[in-house]
């Protein structure tokens, strides 16, 4: 019997355009589709998906299955899960293939649990055995200290794969059918008030950024004169932002200073938090200044490819195998030769994001 | 809230953080080398869930907290011994494996269960809390599980902060900040209980050793530790066909005579590349 693979994506909370990475997953699911001879339906979620759909015209499915209205603009629990278990039972999926955006990252996994089936998340392929056909999927566990690869026996499987691990899936928009599927009454006690961006003099993180800039505690720590410089570390850090468009990342120790009544670079807060406790952001590159290169920071470049370090300590852990260069020198200088080098690109700028809802 | 809430945080085991880990084949699967060795720590984010539902506890009078951890009984004790001292709680051990080879559905199963055997626990009061990942398994999706077997429809995860409104409502409802892309957060309100928060960092610091709050602490700790089932895991058909550590070791170049310019010029050139 074939196989029935699902691709469910939701429309961006900005607007009607489905995020860049559901096109990632679509490519992947286009692409196991032909491999197994599988069946493949789109299923979509969100206010208007109309637009979104259209996009995705050319992808060969025969069913386009949507829930939308009011009630499905935002994420909230009680609604995306009432709306991923319809489209699930209604496509009859045994793989069901969605992004591991904030959205679905915080609803599948309950949804597979009501379908008698099993989820994997932060999943970087997914690949079919080119014999017999069997499911693989890789993952890291122990945050990004041990990659495995697994297999699953329970069906649905729902895998949420991350994004920058596959081609996008590119194609010609066009007229679609669009199957609507009403839902049953579902309880509605939370209510989505808006979007609050963090306090800070500006939005420093750009997930799309071709650049990760990690700021360390040293920047804020007494330097060879005795003192600290902290206004002027941050004004070096905020023209580099700005001058290179890269995304801002800081380890715990700087971040956590917020908490503590310490000298603190002010636009820093726990969401930039790079390592074991905080994020594993994906850019292609990543350089990383007054930050010692201590494990469970770097665990947090696990997704990041070429990286560079400036540091005082030549014996710092970017020199011991973590960084591809490590640059021994004063960060503060170094900077200021870096911004006057870099001519300012046009990048979305911080304040185009969208702030309070 | 007029009777104050009764929140019960998950939260577990896992490796020190500095320590390096290695895994090893056992016939049910992928473990740690020398697992029983390696010191252990309370997982970070279900340590701040538990230090949050403290400091909500302490202002929404009678409120109560309760830590269910699935773990080897032996390292909950290790473990209790520091963090009995934070905070007051009352512990709900389950004696089972928290390696993050498990699988997270299964681990669900045994906190609902659990949950579900507190007794006097009121689901009208009742707030579950956890980590929004584990710093084992790091899938975000065991609370989740947990919130479907209690019945539990609303969820949050990534939770920064709980706010009970200023006009504090008799049904105790909240704001609730989620992390989103962008270093963004989502706000909601809640109607109040129940509901589930797997919660990322938080507000609060790492609240001081009390060794009075230790001692009141270890009084139930430890009958709780003795009386503790064992129970198994259930693979749930999850089968691991290779766990590796990270191949990438990179051979780093360390530059020591350059100056800054000529330092700015190679990096400028390195990322307009
Ligand atoms: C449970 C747990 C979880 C953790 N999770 C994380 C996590 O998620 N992320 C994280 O980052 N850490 C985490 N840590 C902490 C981690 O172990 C380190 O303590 C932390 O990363 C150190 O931060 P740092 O390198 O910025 O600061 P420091 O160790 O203080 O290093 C400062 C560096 O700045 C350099 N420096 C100072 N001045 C200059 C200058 N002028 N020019 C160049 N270099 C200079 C110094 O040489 C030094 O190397 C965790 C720890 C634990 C126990």
């Amino acid at each position: 019997m074939s196989q029935n693979i699902l691709f469910l994506a939701h429309v961006s909370e900005a607007g009607n355009a489905l995020p860049k990475a559901s096109y990632e997953v679509l490519g992947a699911a286009v692409k196991l589709t032909k491999q197994l001879g599988a069946n493949l339906t789109i299923g979509l979620i969100g206010e208007d998906v109309a637009a979104a759909a259209e996009t995705i015209a050319a992808a060969g499915t025969e069913r386009i299955l949507a829930v939308s209205g009011p009630d499905f603009a935002t994420a909230r629990y009680a609604s995306d899960a009432a709306a991923a278990e319809a489209i699930c039972r209604s496509a009859a999926a045994d793989l069901i293939l969605a992004p591991a955006s904030s959205r679905f990252m915080r609803v599948l996994p309950g949804v597979a649990h009501r379908l008698n089936g099993c989820a994997d998340t932060h999943v970087t392929s997914l690949e079919a055995d080119a014999v017999n056909g069997e499911l693989r999927a890789a993952r890291w566990y122990y945050r990004q200290r041990i990659e495995t690869v697994i297999r699953r026996d329970a069906r649905p499987w729902i895998v949420l794969l991350e994004p920058g691990c596959e081609a996008a899936w590119t194609g010609m928009p066009g007229p679609v059918k669009i199957e609507k599927l009403s839902l049953p009454k579902f309880a509605t006690r939370t209510t989505v008030t808006g979007i609050r961006a963090p306090q800070s003099d500006a939005q420093t993180i750009r997930p799309d950024a071709d650049l990760l800039f990690v700021a360390g505690a040293g920047w804020t720590k007494k330097q060879s004169d005795g003192k600290t410089h902290v206004p002027e570390a941050e004004k070096l850090i905020l023209d580099f932002l700005r001058a290179a468009g890269s995304s801002l990342g800081g380890s715990k120790s700087l971040v956590d200073q917020s908490g503590e009544s310490q000298a603190v670079l002010r636009f820093m807060t726990h969401l930039n938090q790079v390592g074991q406790t905080g994020s594993t952001p994906r850019h292609p590159k990543g350089l990383s200044m007054c930050c010692h290169g201590e494990e469970p920071h770097v665990v947090g470049w696990r997704f990041i490819n070429e990286r560079r370090a400036v540091n005082l300590d030549p014996n710092c852990g970017w020199a011991r195998g973590k960084a591809d260069v490590l640059y021994v020198a004063d960060a503060f200088e170094v900077l200021a030769n870096l911004n006057a080098r870099l001519t300012p690109v046009a990048q979305s700028s911080p304040e185009a994001m969208p702030q309070e809802a | 809230m007029t009777n104050g809430y009764h929140i019960v945080v998950c939260g577990s085991v896992v490796p020190d953080p500095l320590q390096t880990l290695e895994p090893v084949s056992t016939p049910t699967g992928p473990a740690l080398k020398n697992e029983m060795m390696l010191p252990a720590v309370l997982d970070p984010w279900a340590a701040h869930a538990l230090y949050e539902a403290a400091n909500l506890a302490s202002k929404v009078a009678g409120s109560k907290v309760w830590l269910v951890s699935v773990g080897p009984k032996a390292k909950l004790q290790q473990v209790m011994m520091t963090i009995a001292q934070r905070v007051s709680f009352e512990l709900v051990p389950v004696d089972a494996s928290a390696s993050g080879f498990a699988d997270s559905h299964s681990t669900a199963a045994l906190l609902a269960e659990a949950i579900q055997s507190i007794p006097g626990l009121d689901r009208a009061r009742l707030l579950v809390f956890g980590g929004w990942e584990s710093a084992s398994r790091g899938a975000g999706a065991t609370m989740q599980l947990v919130g479907e077997r209690l019945g539990i429809l609303d969820q949050f995860q990534g939770v920064d902060q709980l706010r009970v409104l200023d006009d504090a409502q008799p049904d105790g409802s909240f704001e609730v900040l989620e992390r989103i892309e962008g270093g963004r957060h989502q706000v909601s309100v809640c109607a109040g209980p129940p509901a589930l928060l797997g919660w990322a960092t938080g507000n609060l610091p790492e609240p001081r050793n009390n060794p009075q709050i230790g001692m009141a602490n270890m009084r139930t700790v430890m009958p709780a530790l003795q009386k503790a089932k064992s129970l198994p895991l259930p693979a749930g058909g999850l089968h691991f066909l290779s766990a590796s550590p990270p191949k990438q070791q990179r051979q780093t170049r360390v530059v020591k005579d350059l100056s800054p310019a000529q330092i700015a010029q190679e990096i400028a050139e390195w990322i307009g590349k």
